[in-house]
């Protein structure tokens, strides 16, 4: 909670107005939404409710997608992400994002975690070297992985590959980590490592997740945001969500109610 | 503070990548892609020009005849011994090549132990790399003596025997690309049918083969393209005889080993006979064309969605 009330803080995202169509349907409404530094934001709602559609435009990972129309602003340390003066490589390596299903390269370990420094233009063996521990230390991998970091990626287990592709993620130094359903073709026991590594991590970065499972958004998150049919309901404090619902939407959908 | 470095480097080399190569590259990579289409085109151009030359001189129902003599004083350009000549070999060797290869590939892909495959999978390949000049000579040299201990009547140049030795050429052809589109069928398909009590060849015929028939049977009408357009095997073994007939143990002439005959000098450059060539191609052309087209119809009409 430490964050929560500190006056230091400062909004690392604000989103005004966010429209996004896919086609001729439109998938976000009129999104407003202010992210705090160093904070986890926890994204909740059924499938289908543009949840994670919301995640990518983040970074613009919606780029990719031709179809794909957005209205509104999404300001990042008060820059416009849509603005033509922004690099969206610059934006990626300062919003860096893990996927649903773990994705490593093909290749070593240690090649896996300094992709990203590489192509940036980091030559330097040694410097790579410390990259590529501090980031595996940061992402709990290093104690199970330090003695075979020439070993391929695929030989982890699907846990340790997410907490791979976390480690790469953190390679680069992103300010914020967005994940979308970061744990959900995980077990149980990955899936605790994982939130355990949030704790952590929402030090240096300010984390924004969308998850299906509603204890873990109320195990990890500062906030929640709950999102229905492309709108965004209601977004507070996680116990005031989870415990006091405004909306009687928000309550029907924590409580199982339907979704 | 180490972290903050990291981040001030990246973040600095970024601002001063420049997009150069990233603008540039797709552009080169364009104008490559352009080559081929470029060359496609520019050989439809000369086909269709000179097959326009032939075609003012000579009439299309002349074209349909059974007659071919293009070098005689009144000289006759009927082309249907020519697809007579490649319908034959084309239908023998796909008789050979589909049931082998087909076989083949159900047994690559779902009975093979992994050391057979290993094994197995190389030789088929060594198959597809024999060039066919030598194929051709095998036809000749081998194959057809060999026929002609069970065929007495079997002329020396004949239909049968490069047909045959065609089909052993596309066996490859067709049991490599219908095996992978067997494999590519996941392999928890493969699992409901046994956790049904199916056995291994009913989880083949009822399961694999129907999940996978949009690329068996592209891999077939592409190997029926491969012979259709087939020359060396043709011109070597089945000879030059323009003759109409539905006998296979006599030579015919394929369009493709026309073509041979003819650029080997024997048809005076502007003369009818030399245009003949330009639409004998252009009809060739057609044919493969349209097949390839049918290939990626079925391809993509009958393939089973999962």
């Amino acid at each position: 909670m430490r964050n929560l009330n500190g006056n230091k803080s400062k909004f690392v995202y604000q989103v005004k107005g966010l429209n996004l169509w896919y086609g001729d349907k439109q998938v976000l409404k009129d999104i407003n939404m202010k992210v705090l530094e160093n904070e986890i934001t926890a994204i909740i709602g059924p499938s289908g409710c543009g949840k994670s559609t919301f995640v990518k435009t983040l970074n613009r990972m919606t780029d990719n997608i031709p179809i794909v129309r957005t209205e509104g602003e999404i300001l990042y340390n008060s820059q416009d992400i849509f603005n033509s003066e922004m690099k969206v490589e610059e934006l990626r390596t300062k919003v860096g994002m893990v996927f649903q299903k773990p994705n490593p390269f093909p290749k070593s370990i240690f090649e896996n975690v300094v992709y990203g420094p590489k192509i940036h233009g980091i030559k330097s063996k040694k410097t790579l070297m410390e990259i590529a521990e501090q980031s595996l230390r940061g992402a709990a991998l290093w104690e199970e992985v330090k003695d075979r970091l020439s070993d391929n990626a695929y030989g982890l287990s699907g846990g340790q590959q997410q907490r791979l592709c976390i480690a790469r993620t953190m390679a680069v130094s992103p300010e914020v980590i967005l994940m979308d359903e970061p744990t959900a073709s995980l077990d149980p026991v990955a899936t605790m490592k994982i939130e355990e590594l949030m704790e952590d991590l929402k030090k240096e970065y300010t984390i924004i997740i969308v998850t299906h499972n509603m204890q873990q958004a109320a195990r990890i998150s500062d906030k929640t945001a709950f999102f229905l049919s492309g709108e965004l309901i209601e977004f507070d404090k996680t116990n005031k969500v989870f415990g006091n619902p405004a909306d009687k939407r928000t309550e029907d959908y924590i409580t199982g109610r339907f979704g | 503070m180490e972290s903050n470095n990291v981040r001030e480097i990246i973040q600095q080399n970024i601002r001063k990548k420049n997009h150069f190569s990233d603008k540039l590259m797709p552009k080169i990579f364009l104008f490559m892609a352009l080559i081929s289409v470029v060359t496609t085109f520019g050989i439809v151009y000369t086909l269709i020009f000179d097959s326009i030359k032939f075609f003012s001189q000579v009439p299309i129902s002349e074209v349909f005849s059974t007659k071919l003599s293009p070098l005689s004083k009144n000289p006759s350009f009927g082309f249907l011994p020519l697809l007579n000549g490649t319908f034959f070999t084309t239908i023998i060797a796909m008789l050979v090549a589909v049931p082998i290869g087909m076989g083949a590939a159900i047994y690559l892909s779902q009975f093979a132990s992994e050391q057979i495959r290993k094994i197995l999978k190389p030789v088929l390949e060594v198959l597809a790399g024999i060039p066919t000049i030598v194929y051709g000579f095998f036809a000749y040299s081998f194959v057809t003596p060999l026929l002609m201990k069970l065929i007495p009547s079997l002329g020396a140049k004949n239909v049968l025997s490069p047909g045959i030795v065609m089909g052993i050429m596309i066996i490859p052809m067709v049991a490599s690309l219908s095996e992978d589109a067997m494999n590519a069928v996941p392999e928890i398909m493969k699992e409901g049918a046994m956790g049904l009590g199916s056995t291994k060849l009913e989880t083949t015929t009822k399961v694999i083969i129907p999940a996978s028939i949009s690329g068996i049977v592209a891999s077939v009408v592409l190997a029926i393209s491969r012979a259709i357009g087939e020359t060396m095997i043709v011109t070597i073994a089945s000879g030059s005889a323009k003759n109409f007939t539905f006998d296979i143990t006599q030579s015919m002439q394929t369009m493709t080993a026309y073509i041979v005959e003819f650029t080997s000098g024997d048809a005076g450059s502007g003369t009818v006979g030399y245009y003949s060539l330009y639409a004998v191609g252009l009809i060739l052309f057609i044919f493969t064309l349209i097949i390839n087209l049918i290939a990626q119809y079925i391809a993509r009409k009958y393939r089973e969605e999962y």
